[in-house]
């Protein structure tokens, strides 16, 4: 077995029998993530340099005994995770000489573990996207079809995860932004609830739906990984003070008895053949498995798409409001302070992220904020209650991550609303706070991956991957390769 | 046509607290510029705010300290504007649901009623940095960013606009710098800027309800140019009005060397500043518990304390009024008191002899050379005889100089009072012999002459004759 296709509980074996060392493994995956590149593109930075020293200190503790789950696997981040002393650019040109001076709390945690960065992933810019086109730095293409994009916005990370190029991948997930990518990649991508996970160090795109999540080959990992950088950061006041479970411990339990729910307004017309029979035959597993199906309803789903881009927009306007030039990031040559910061933003933002602001600054301007930021949030909260009510009479809710498999490069880039309701299925799960996980279920008639998202309740992690793992036991989705 | 004034101030209370609002950086005054960042406050990418749990206890002990209630669940907001002295591109502030809300100060202005002036709000927010021109060592002459004071917690305190002239304002400023100097939350330091000010002024014909346009007055430093500031905008308001023309609504900067004020920027020109709640803090929850705690932990009020002073103390409401000025000084008054002095001795030692020399050698009380204990030893020594009151100046002055105590400096100097009464004859004599003249003049029914008789033997004694025995004695060798 290539040490490339290995998962992070295979290759952590190889490494305790000592049968491989860190440094070989991540010689391997630099050898991998150089030879694929051309075709992926799912690297901003490649920290060579860093991941030998990393694999070097690492194989030193293994030799001492240490053995964490980490110890020693190579890794890649999203390149909106600050790293201390490496360029973190998240995505885009007004960041693209920008050398962090610390770190991300949840890489410092993976970093504690022993873990090895392979470097910084490609994303859309800022994490505005769906598709990974709107990065400064170039397309993401899948793996499993490179006229395809990976889904956005941590595109990199599951592009690199499918074509393996690294182990396991951190992203982040405000609207979609690792489950639509898992999804599309046929990778396994989780997203906590919020406060799980730490936000500090991480780039704000919108504050209150961000969060921090894993892209692995397998629930496993997924679980490794979770465990590993959820918990109580008091660096982050959103992040929550609960005690984190392991989840690794918990996943063999089993969906007996389990009930789900299979909300109406997500299996529509328009839906996808391919995904809606991918649908089809997860429920059929699972009812094999013992699971019980309940017909929901999640009434506000219908305001999902538009709700999230007023409120994402609005606190995006105001989180990127600090790069003006001043202090870091990039300056343009200017004649007084207001032409500076033109200047600057104008060249520095691409287009995506220069209407996101303007649509936010628009919603909070004086005399509309009350029409639409304020409206939003209470629809947010219509939204939330639809969850709390649902998850009254069942313990997960089924749904497809995407309502078509991945589509192809620049197919959607001229029309933004389309490529808005692409995130349709998973918008709501952020609105409502809760956590979800993507899971590799069927094939497209053209190859490409299809993913199946388990909602769970807040702070039920424990539940979906458990509900993951079974999946996974009972299918070979997850075992299937992209031919790259 | 008459008019009235009315005027509305929001004041900026800089607060005392070791660290800063949302991180750990020192709010330490005057350090290397930059030295005191970090990334939360030099709003690098990926920095979040922690609240410092000092700043909500200051901000409570502020509001109860003005009969402010408590808002149960208050909410951090953030004001969006772009300057380079703002790091992230907006102030972290709170708008609705600011933590005390619907308070008031009773003010009283010399000669007048006392009058009560609403406090509409007190809420928390973040300094923001420092500009610094044509002072930077690089090339050419651009402008550098000192950071050292972004993210330095303040209060910001809003009035109603219920006062009505310029001494109203200063009396309301004085107030609430006595109270959040005495609270211990602000050091009060007007030039430094930990106590400012912007003023709300607007002119209306006297009796009508309608308020007039107002223009906002930034950033005015001391007492004496908000009362000059006031002053002048009020008149250039009338002026105006009277000459045809209208007030317009916006912000003028007043200049301290003029004593004018001068447009800023119009309404037009005003920031839309879209508030909306920070995501990256939760609701402040504040229980009663916590309300309840800090309201036993608050010290006494500068009003209770004059108060207590009047009834307990038997001081006149002057003398309590001049104690209470600050903290410390009705603090050294009752140490006095509680070591055994007479209260209205000490008050009169206080606000004579000890405010003359502190004010002369430019110190604060804090750090007056002469201890309660020690002022009370020498009130003591005047009351049982061993000095006399003059003397008693030239002991404290010595206090003052060396910190020694009025005994030491008695003993050493030879200053115990002579009460000796054959000490004090010999004198009387020897004088008396050597003024006849005098003596028959006195005889004769000239009695103003006793009082050179009584300087004379003081003058012979070093000043240390007991008054009290001179007096009874020459009066009985004088009448022969």
């Amino acid at each position: 077995m290539n040490i490339f296709d290995m998962t992070i509980h295979q290759l952590h074996t190889e490494l305790m029998e000592k049968r491989i060392s860190s440094v070989e493994a991540t010689k391997a995956m630099l050898e991998r993530v150089e030879a694929v590149e051309p075709q992926i593109g799912s690297f901003i930075t490649v920290t060579t340099k860093q991941a030998l020293a990393d694999a070097n200190r690492a194989d030193q503790k293994i030799a001492e005994g240490e053995c964490h789950q980490l110890t020693g696997i190579p890794v890649a981040l999203k390149d909106i995770f600050l790293t201390e002393g490496i360029r973190t650019t998240c995505g885009s040109r007004i960041l693209e000489n920008f050398i962090p001076p610390y770190s991300a709390t949840s890489w410092d945690k993976l970093r504690d573990q022993g873990a090895v960065l392979l470097g910084k992933l490609n994303q859309d810019e800022f994490a505005m996207g769906s598709s990974n086109e709107s990065s400064a730095y170039g397309n993401t293409r899948n793996p499993w079809d490179t006229t395809c994009i990976p889904g956005g916005s941590s595109g990199g990370s599951a592009a690199a995860v499918a074509a393996r190029q690294a182990i396991a991948t951190l992203g982040t997930d405000t609207g979609g932004s690792i489950r639509q990518p898992a999804s599309h990649c046929g990778c396994v991508g989780l997203k906590p609830t919020y406060g799980r996970v730490s936000r500090y160090g991480v780039i704000a795109y919108a504050s209150s739906l961000d969060q921090v999540g894993p892209l692995t080959r397998d629930v496993t990992d997924c679980a490794t990984m979770l465990s590993v950088i959820a918990g109580h950061d008091p660096k982050d006041s959103t992040s929550v003070n609960a005690p984190v479970p392991d989840y690794s411990a918990s996943l063999r339990q089993g969906v007996k008895g389990l009930k789900i729910g299979l909300p109406k307004e997500y299996y529509i017309d328009g839906l996808d053949p391919d995904v809606q029979h991918a649908m089809g035959s997860a429920i059929e597993t699972y009812r094999r498995l013992g699971a019980e199906f309940i017909d929901i309803s999640l009434p506000h789903t219908d305001y999902a798409v538009a709700t999230y881009y007023l409120i994402a927009t609005a606190e995006a306007s105001s989180n990127l409001a600090r790069y003006d030039g001043v202090r870091f990031g990039h300056r343009a040559a200017a004649d007084g302070l207001l032409d500076m910061y033109t200047r600057s933003r104008s060249e520095g933002f691409g287009a995506e992220v220069r209407r996101r602001i303007m649509l936010g600054t628009y919603a909070l301007s004086s005399g509309y904020y009350d029409a639409y930021y304020v409206k939003a949030q209470k629809v947010r909260t219509l939204i939330m209650n639809d969850f709390i009510k649902a998850f009254a009479n069942v313990d997960l809710i089924l749904t497809p991550v995407a309502p078509t498999p991945a589509f192809k490069i620049g197919e959607k880039v001229g029309d933004p609303l389309q490529m808005y309701l692409s995130d349709i299925f998973t918008i709501p799960v952020n609105l409502a706070g809760t956590c979800a996980i993507s899971l590799p279920a069927g094939f497209s008639k053209t190859g490409l991956p299809i993913g199946l998202q388990l909602i769970g309740k807040p702070f039920g992690e424990e539940t979906i991957l458990q509900a993951g793992y079974a999946f996974e036991e009972a299918t070979e989705w997850h075992t299937r390769k992209a031919t790259i | 046509m008459r008019y009235q004034p009315v005027i509305g101030l929001e004041v900026h209370v800089q607060l005392l607290t070791d660290t800063k609002i949302f991180c750990g950086c020192s709010t330490k005054f005057g350090a290397e510029p930059n030295s005191q960042t970090c990334p939360v406050c030099l709003g690098l990418p990926g920095a979040l705010p922690v609240l410092n749990k000092k700043v909500v206890e200051f901000a409570i002990k502020a509001g109860l300290s003005t009969d402010c209630s408590i808002t149960p669940r208050s909410v951090f907001a953030r004001k969006n504007y772009f300057y380079p002295d703002l790091p992230k591109g907006y102030q972290i502030s709170q708008f609705e649901d600011p933590i005390c809300q619907h308070g008031w100060l009773d003010i009283k202005v010399e000669g007048e009623e006392p009058k009560r002036i609403r406090i509409t709000r007190i809420h928390m927010e973040e300094d923001a940095g420092k500009l610094v021109h044509g002072e930077l060592s690089g090339p050419g002459d651009g402008s550098g960013v000192d950071l050292n004071r972004a993210c330095t917690p303040l209060l910001e305190v809003v009035s109603e606009p219920d006062l009505c002239s310029s001494n109203e304002a200063v009396a309301y400023l004085k107030q609430l710098h006595q109270i959040v100097t005495w609270l211990g939350i602000c050091d009060g330091n007007m030039e430094e800027g930990s106590f400012r000010c912007d003023a709300n002024v607007s002119v209306m014909p006297v009796g009508s309800e309608t308020l007039g346009t107002r223009a906002e007055i930034k950033n005015v430093n001391s007492f004496k140019f908000v009362k000059q500031a006031i002053e002048y905008e009020i008149q250039r308001q009338i002026d105006l009005i009277e000459d045809g023309g209208t007030v317009v609504q916006e912000t003028r900067l007043f200049d301290p060397n003029s004593g004018t004020t001068r447009s800023m920027r119009s309404k037009e020109e005003a920031h839309d500043y879209r508030y909306f709640p920070d995501p990256d803090l939760v609701p402040l929850v504040i229980s009663d518990d916590w309300i309840e705690r800090s309201r036993q932990e608050l010290p006494e009020l500068p009003e209770q304390r004059q108060g207590r002073f009047i009834a307990d103390l038997a001081l006149p409401l002057y003398d309590a009024e001049v104690l209470t000025a600050s903290r410390t000084l009705a603090d050294y008054f009752e140490s006095s008191v509680a070591a055994g002095c007479n209260p209205k001795l000490a008050a009169n030692w206080i606000m004579g002899e000890i405010t003359r020399s502190l004010n002369d050698s430019g110190t604060s009380i804090e750090a007056c050379p002469v201890s309660p204990v020690q002022l009370t030893g020498l009130i003591k020594l005047i009351d049982n005889g061993t000095i006399s009151g003059k003397i008693a100046k030239t002991v404290f002055d010595e206090m003052f100089k060396c910190g020694k105590d009025p005994a030491t400096i008695v003993q050493e100097q030879g200053l115990v009072q002579v009460s000796d009464t054959g000490a004090i004859e010999g004198i009387i004599d020897e004088i008396m012999a050597a003024n006849a003249g005098q003596v028959e003049e006195y005889r004769g029914g000239k009695e103003k002459v006793f009082g050179f008789f009584v300087g004379q033997v003081m003058k012979a004694s070093k000043g240390k004759a007991n008054p009290s025995v001179v007096n009874d004695l020459l009066l009985n060798k004088l009448k022969g």
